[in-house]
C-alpha cells in the first residue's frame, strides 16, 4: 500500500502526515490474518528442507484472530503436523517473537521445533500508526544438528515502560510520544542489554556483523549501534522503507534478512524493545539453507495497491453497504468442520488404489471409477495447476470484488472449482499456472468466526 | 426391456401465469392462475385430478417444503401429492412424475405445477442456495452467472476464438430473445435491444454483461395429462403426446477430473442422446421444428446447440450469427422469449417451455406461431455446467 495514497486521503484534516508519507506498508486483504501470514512463513520455511517435521509449534502474535481457541493448532493443521505436535499461542507484547524464539531455543526437549511470529496490525485512520504498522510473518526451525546459524544467548529485561497498550478486546494501540519512547526507553535500557550480552559472550561491539531492532521509534537502531560502537553499515534494514512495524514479526523477520545474507562466522543481534528488551545472539555455520520464497522474495511478490478505501475496508475502518447479499449467513457446522478437518484444513484429499485418481473432496466412492472406500489421503497444499475455467463475479457478495473463480486443473490430474486471489493487473486466462494459499474462506460476522480454506494464486 | 414412454401420455390441458416482477401476488396466486387457465384447457373438473407432483426450487423465498403448499393453494383434499426440486430442471422433473404416473398405469389423469417466486427476495437476481455443509467448507460462493461464465473461458480456449467474436455471437443469442419476447404477451420482459446496448452493458461475470443474463421472475406453468385414450374420449381431437422425458446427472466428473474440456455441457450431451432415442429421432436439426432451451445466460445457449447436436462441436457461434437458431431461421430457438425474456421462474420453467411447445403444436400461439410445427424440444439444466443436471422433454402430436 502506498503510504502516500494513504496520506493524500487524510490531507484534509491531517496535512502533517504528508512529510511521513514516504514508500509502501504491506497490506493484508480481507481473507488475511496472523494465521493465513503464519502458515505462509511456516510452509515457506518448511518446504523441502530435508528435516523431520518439528515436534513443537509456538505462533507469537499480539493480533491473534482467536482470543479463546488456539491459534497455532490451526496453523499445526493446515501445515498437516502430527496430532502429537505441541502447540502454543505466545503474546503480550511484540518482543514475543524473540521471546518464543528464546524459549524455544532454550528448550531440552528433543526434536526440532518451529517458532513462527506473524502479525496483522490495525491502526486508527489518520493515526502515525495507520502509515507505520505493516502485516507480516516469519518462521523458523530450531533444532540441535545441521543449523545454519547457532545460538550464542539471550538478554532479557522485564521493565514497565509503558510506550504503547492496547486492552483485551479493543482495536488500536494508543501510543505515546515517541521522543520519550526513544530517549527514555530505548536510549537507557537496549545499549546496556546487549553490552551485557557480548561481554557475556566475550565479544565485542565491532565484531558484530548483523545489528538489528524492533519495536522502537524509526532510527532507535542506527543509535543504538552508535552508543555501542557498531559500524552503521552493520544495521539490519529496518524494513520501514516497503513493509513497515509487523509487531512481533519484526524482529525475527530481520533476523531472516540476516541469516539469508551473513556469511559463516559472522555474529548476529537482533533485539525487540517492548516492557524491556529481549536480545538474541547467534553466530552463522557453513551451513546454506534456503527457504523457497524467502524475505527478499517475499516483499518482491507485492501486488502494488494505492486506493486507500480499499484498504479502510479491509482493515474494517469502513462498513460498505455491501447488498442484501451480504446478509447471507455463513454459520460454519463445527461437527462438519470436525469431521473433514484434515481436508478443510490441511487439503488432503484422495488418491483411489483402484484407478490411481487423484481427487478432492474425498467422498466415499471414487469420482473417476467409482471404487468404494478405495482412497488414500492425498495432499493438494504443495500441488500446482492450471486455470482450466474461469470467470470475474461482480454479482456476488465479496469483500474485494470481483470474485475470480474457476475450476483448477491439477497437474497430478485432479481438478477442483476454487477462489482464485491475487489476480492483479496481469488478469488470468485459461492455462495460467497456479499454486495454493492457504486463506480465509468465510467470515462469520455475526458470531466472529473466521473459517479457512486454501485459494489458488497465479505464479507470475 | 424398457420400451419408454413416447406417445404413452398425452397433454390434457396446459397453463402459464404471466411472468414477470409479480409484486401483486403471492405463489398461491400464481399456481391458481396457471391452474385455472389449465383446468379449463383440459375441461374436467378438479375432482379428477388423481395425483400432484409439485416442482418449487428456493423454498427459503418461495412457498416452504413439502407438497403442503400445492395442496393447500389448489385445496387437493386426500390424494397423493409430491413435491420435486432439482434445481432449473424442476419444472420438467414435476412433469416426469406425473408422465410416469400415467404411463405406469397408476393414474389417469394426474397434475404437474411448477412454481417460483423470486421476487420476494429485496434483491436482483437469484437468491444464494445452501450448499450443504461439506460444500460450504470449501466451494467458493459464486454466482449464477459466475457459474456458467466459466464455459466462455473453455469455449475460447478449445476453439481458439478471440473474445470479440465470441461476445458478438453471445450478444445474438439475447438480440434474439429479445426480439422474440415482443410478440409473447406473458412474457417479462418484451422490448427489443440493439446490439449496441448489449454489447456495452455492465459486467455481471466475465464475459457475461446483464443482457448476456436471463430475467428473474415470478410465475407457474402447469400442465395435466393423461393417456392419449382417455384424452380422445374427453374430446381431445389434436393430441400433443410426450415423446421423450429424459434426466441427466452429474457425478462430479467434469469438476473433479480432468476428463472435460469446459466448452460444452455432458449432461445435455446424455440426455439427449437418450432423448432422441426414446422419441425415434435421427436428425435433430432437421426433425425438430423448434427448441427451447435453458438460455439462462447467453453462453449457455450457444453451447446448448451444440449439445444437442444442432451445430457441429465448435460452429455453434457461427450458426448463431448466421440466423440459424432466429424466428425465421432453420431451427426457431426461444419463439416466446426464453428465459432471457419469457422470465425464469425456476420451478416453473421447465413446463413453460412446454407450455410454448403446446400452444405451437395446436396453433395457438398467436403472433408468434410457426408454420406446422411437429416436434418441439425443451431443455432444462440444474445447477452449474461442471456439476449439475439436464432435463430434456421432447412433445409432439400424435
Amino acid at each position: 500500500m502506498s503510504r502516500a495514497a494513504i496520506a493524500d486521503a487524510h490531507a484534509w484534516a491531517l496535512p502533517g502526515l504528508k512529510g511521513q508519507a514516504k514508500g509502501e506498508r504491506a497490506l493484508c486483504s480481507w481473507d488475511e490474518d496472523t494465521i493465513t501470514l503464519a502458515v505462509a512463513a511456516a510452509r515457506d520455511c518448511l518446504r523441502d528442507n530435508g528435516r523431520n517435521a518439528p515436534r513443537s509449534l509456538t505462533l507469537a502474535s499480539v493480533t491473534p484472530p482467536f482470543a479463546d481457541l488456539q491459534n497455532a493448532v490451526i496453523v499445526a493443521s493446515a501445515l498437516d503436523l502430527s496430532t502429537s505436535t505441541v502447540c502454543s499461542d505466545a503474546g503480550g507484547a511484540t518482543r514475543a517473537g524473540l521471546t518464543a524464539l528464546a524459549q524455544s531455543l532454550e528448550s531440552s526437549a528433543e526434536g526440532d521445533a518451529l517458532v513462527i511470529a506473524a502479525d496483522r496490525r490495525s491502526a486508527k485512520p489518520g493515526s502515525m500508526q495507520e502509515l507505520q504498522f505493516g502485516a507480516g510473518a516469519a518462521a523458523l526451525q530450531v533444532g540441535d544438528e545441521g543449523a545454519m546459524a547457532n545460538y550464542l544467548g539471550r538478554e532479557s529485561v522485564s521493565h514497565l515502560f509503558v510506550d504503547h497498550f492496547r486492552a483485551t478486546g479493543e482495536k488500536h494501540d494508543y501510543y505515546w510520544e515517541e521522543r520519550w519512547i526513544r530517549d527514555e526507553g530505548v536510549a537507557k535500557v537496549v545499549p546496556a542489554a546487549i553490552q551485557r550480552l557480548l561481554t557475556r559472550l566475550d565479544r565485542s561491539a565491532d565484531s558484530v556483523q548483523w545489528f538489528g531492532l524492533a519495536g522502537a521509534p524509526g532510527g532507535s537502531d542506527k543509535l543504538v549501534a552508535k552508543t555501542l560502537g557498531i559500524a552503521p553499515e552493520k544495521v539490519i534494514p529496518d524494513l520501514a522503507a516497503n513493509v513497515g512495524d509487523c509487531g512481533s514479526a519484526h524482529a525475527p523477520l530481520q533476523l531472516v534478512h540476516a541469516l539469508e545474507n551473513a556469511r559463516p562466522g559472522d555474529l548476529i543481534i537482533v533485539a525487540a524493545f517492548g516492557q524491556g528488551v529481549e536480545v538474541l545472539a547467534f553466530e552463522m555455520n557453513a551451513v546454506s539453507r534456503r527457504p523457497a520464497l524467502g524475505l527478499a522474495g517475499a516483499i518482491a511478490a507485492r501486488t502494488p495497491e494505492t486506493a486507500y478505501l480499499k484498504m479502510a475496508s479491509f482493515e474494517g475502518e469502513i462498513d460498505l453497504d455491501w447488498g442484501m447479499r451480504a446478509e447471507a449467513d455463513v454459520k460454519a457446522a463445527l461437527t462438519q468442520q470436525y469431521r473433514s478437518s484434515d481436508q478443510i484444513n490441511a487439503f488432503v484429499g484422495g488418491q483411489c488404489r483402484t484407478c490411481g485418481t487423484a481427487q478432492f473432496p474425498r467422498l466415499p466412492n471414487c469420482v473417476k471409477c467409482g471404487a468404494h472406500d478405495s482412497q488414500t489421503p492425498f495432499p493438494f497444499a504443495d500441488q500446482r495447476g492450471v486455470v482450466a475455467t474461469y470467470s470475474a463475479d461482480w454479482l456476488q457478495f465479496y469483500l474485494a470484488p470481483p470474485l475470480y473463480v474457476g475450476l483448477v486443473q491439477f497437474d497430478v490430474g485432479a481438478r477442483l472449482l476454487m477462489e482464485i486471489v491475487e489476480v492483479g493487473a496481469a488478469g488470468i486466462d485459461v492455462g495460467t499456472p497456479l499454486s495454493m494459499q492457504f486463506r480465509i474462506k468465510a467470515r462469520d460476522r455475526k458470531r466472529h468466526y473466521s473459517r479457512y480454506f486454501w485459494k489458488a494464486v497465479p505464479i507470475r | 426391456m424398457a420400451t419408454g414412454i413416447k406417445d404413452k401420455v398425452a397433454i390434457l390441458g396446459m397453463g402459464c401465469s404471466k411472468f414477470g416482477e409479480r409484486w401483486d401476488v403471492g405463489s398461491e396466486q400464481l399456481i391458481s392462475e396457471a391452474f385455472n387457465e389449465a383446468l379449463a384447457d383440459a375441461g374436467i373438473e378438479r375432482r379428477q385430478i388423481e395425483a400432484a407432483w409439485f416442482g418449487s426450487a428456493l423454498d427459503s423465498v418461495n412457498v416452504g417444503n413439502s407438497a403442503i403448499p400445492l395442496a393447500t393453494a389448489l385445496r387437493l383434499q386426500g390424494i397423493p401429492v409430491s413435491r420435486v426440486e432439482n434445481m432449473c430442471a424442476t419444472g420438467t422433473e414435476a412433469l416426469r412424475g406425473a408422465a410416469y404416473a400415467v404411463a405406469s398405469g397408476a393414474v389417469d389423469i394426474a397434475l404437474a405445477v411448477g412454481v417460483e417466486k423470486l421476487k420476494d427476495t429485496g434483491y436482483g437476481g437469484l437468491p444464494v442456495p445452501g450448499k450443504g455443509t461439506l460444500n460450504d467448507l470449501w466451494m467458493p460462493y459464486c454466482s449464477a452467472p459466475a457459474g456458467f461464465a466459466q464455459l466462455a473461458a473453455g469455449y475460447r480456449a478449445k476453439y481458439r476464438l478471440d473474445r470479440d467474436t465470441l461476445k458478438k455471437a453471445l450478444a445474438h443469442v439475447s438480440f434474439k430473445s429479445h426480439q422474440n419476447g415482443v410478440k409473447s404477451p406473458k412474457a417479462h420482459l418484451r422490448k427489443a435491444v440493439s446490439l449496441d446496448t448489449i454489447l456495452n452493458a455492465p459486467l455481471i461475470a466475465e464475459p457475461l454483461g446483464v443482457f448476456d443474463c436471463c430475467g428473474v421472475s415470478d410465475g407457474a406453468a402447469v400442465a395435466i395429462v393423461t393417456t392419449p385414450e382417455i384424452a380422445k374420449a374427453l374430446g381431445k381431437h389434436d393430441r400433443v403426446t410426450i415423446k421423450a422425458l429424459q434426466l441427466a446427472s452429474s457425478s462430479g466428473i467434469e469438476s473433479g477430473t480432468g476428463d472435460w474440456d469446459g466448452s460444452n455441457v455432458p449432461n445435455t450431451r446424455s440426455a439427449a442422446a437418450a432423448a432422441y432415442k426414446e422419441a425415434g429421432i435421427t436428425d435433430p436439426r432437421r426433425q425438430l421444428s423448434q427448441i427451447e432451451v435453458h438460455d439462462c445466460f447467453s453462453i449457455t445457449e450457444l453451447v446448448t446447440m451444440e449439445d444437442l447436436g444442432l451445430s457441429a462441436d465448435g460452429e455453434a457461434w457461427r450458426d448463431v450469427l448466421d440466423g440459424v437458431y432466429d424466428a425465421d431461421g432453420e431451427v426457431p430457438c426461444q419463439i416466446d422469449g426464453g428465459l432471457k425474456c419469457f422470465g425464469h421462474p425456476i420451478g416453473a420453467t421447465g413446463l413453460r417451455m412446454v407450455y410454448e411447445h403446446y400452444l405451437q403444436l395446436l396453433g395457438r400461439a398467436g403472433e408468434r406461431q410457426l408454420k406446422n410445427p411437429t416436434l418441439g424440444l425443451s431443455h432444462n439444466l440444474g445447477g452449474v455446467p461442471y456439476n449439475g443436471v439436464a432435463a430434456i422433454s421432447i412433445v409432439g402430436l400424435l
